[in-house]
């Protein structure tokens, strides 16, 4: 289904060591002019869908936890290799990003926490294994008794301490390592709820 | 006021996870779009680029196969055969400033962080659909211009030579991506 008509070339200037190259703005037709009292809202529309959807939330909660535990399961099966701290670090990185989508943010600053410890240590094989082992029974009792603890604060808690934890052995683990111990360090972009 | 007419938008939505496809399939309906294809690796997506010809890509960063990084390098080549001046908008749950340097510099045109929302995804396809940046070619970068202001006081080494710069003021990609909602 690929479009037939080819755009018109793009307009290139040549200066000493680059070029500026604006091509056609393929894009425009799709820009409306509408009147300043246009009563129709596609932000509020989409966060109504996505109400809508907020029913299957914790169901996908669930599986993306079961996902988890099944990589975590994988590396206490057979070690880390390349494979298994990928998709430890997937599922652990998508829990991170969607867990505040679905209503479960002290899960998702859990998951962080043990994102930050496979991506900054430098021996996985040295991590204490209980370390990765709490990050992942967190996780699961934050989703898993979400309607008390989330109530009580004790996931926001739980959640904080993981990554208080972590990032002390990290620290330390990265002593020479000055380019990780400024990557642990820096501040995160996305604004704390 | 202008509104964005998303039924004559075709997007490529590449995520390897299916929750993350469904919550962006849901909102790009949504805003009123028809046409949205799916890809679950940056392989499919390359492939599904080059055969629906989409006008605006989302990828995720972390993914099997390759990632949404090396699928932005792929898709920004410059001799290539295929469309390499898409607006490619990297989803990610990536919140490190150096990420995002490294997204801009593989080509990508903006960067939205997770959590989602409506209102983000919205502004950033509101942004690549009405605010294009001239794309720029030099030895080691080809990609949407990276440039922000135009102060005369940069010394760095990526200085470019001759010529007067043209440049669309705008926030810096991290100052985009730190704004919510």
């Amino acid at each position: 289904m690929a479009k037939n008509k080819a755009p018109a070339p793009p307009k290139v200037q040549a200066f000493a060591d680059h070029h500026v190259i604006t091509p056609p703005n393929t894009l425009k037709h799709a820009i409306r002019r509408v009147i300043d009292r246009d009563l129709d809202d596609p932000v509020a529309r989409a966060e109504q869908a996505l109400a809508n959807l907020s029913g299957e939330f914790k169901t996908w909660m669930r599986s993306e936890c079961d996902r988890l535990s099944a990589a975590h399961t994988a590396i206490l099966k057979k070690g880390f290799d390349t494979h298994t701290r990928g998709e430890l670090f997937r599922a652990a990185h998508d829990i991170k990003g969607d867990a505040s989508t679905f209503g479960f943010p002290a899960a998702g600053a859990a998951a962080e926490s043990l994102c930050r410890i496979l991506e900054h240590a430098p021996d996985l094989d040295a991590v204490p294994p209980d370390l990765i082992q709490h990050h992942i029974d967190a996780i699961q009792a934050i989703v898993r008794e979400h309607n008390t603890i989330e109530k009580a604060g004790v996931a926001n808690e739980l959640s904080a301490r993981l990554r208080a934890v972590a990032d002390d052995y990290l620290m330390v683990v990265n002593r020479d390592r000055p380019d990780h111990l400024e990557m642990i360090s820096a501040p995160s972009i996305v604004p704390k709820e | 006021m202008f509104r964005i007419d998303f039924n004559k938008l075709r997007f490529l939505v590449c995520d390897d996870n299916p929750h993350m496809r469904r919550i962006l399939r849901t909102l790009l309906h949504s805003f009123g779009a028809r046409e949205v294809y799916e890809a679950e690796d940056g392989a499919t997506a390359l492939e599904m680029y080059s055969h629906y010809v989409p006008d605006i890509v989302i990828a995720d960063w972390a993914m099997p196969i390759f990632d949404g990084l090396e699928l932005a390098q792929m898709i920004r080549q410059p001799d290539s055969k295929g469309n390499p001046y898409a607006p490619i908008i990297m989803l990610t749950g990536h919140s490190e400033k150096r990420r995002i340097t490294m997204a801009r510099d593989a080509g990508v045109t903006e960067f939205l962080a997770k959590p989602i929302s409506a209102k983000g995804l919205y502004l950033r396809i509101m942004s690549v659909v009405a605010h294009p940046r001239p794309f720029i070619k030099t030895k080691n970068y080809f990609g949407p211009d990276r440039r922000r202001n135009t102060t005369v006081a940069y010394i760095g080494p990526e200085r470019r030579n001759g010529g007067e710069a043209e440049v669309l003021q705008q926030p810096s990609l991290l100052d985009k991506a730190r704004v919510t909602g």
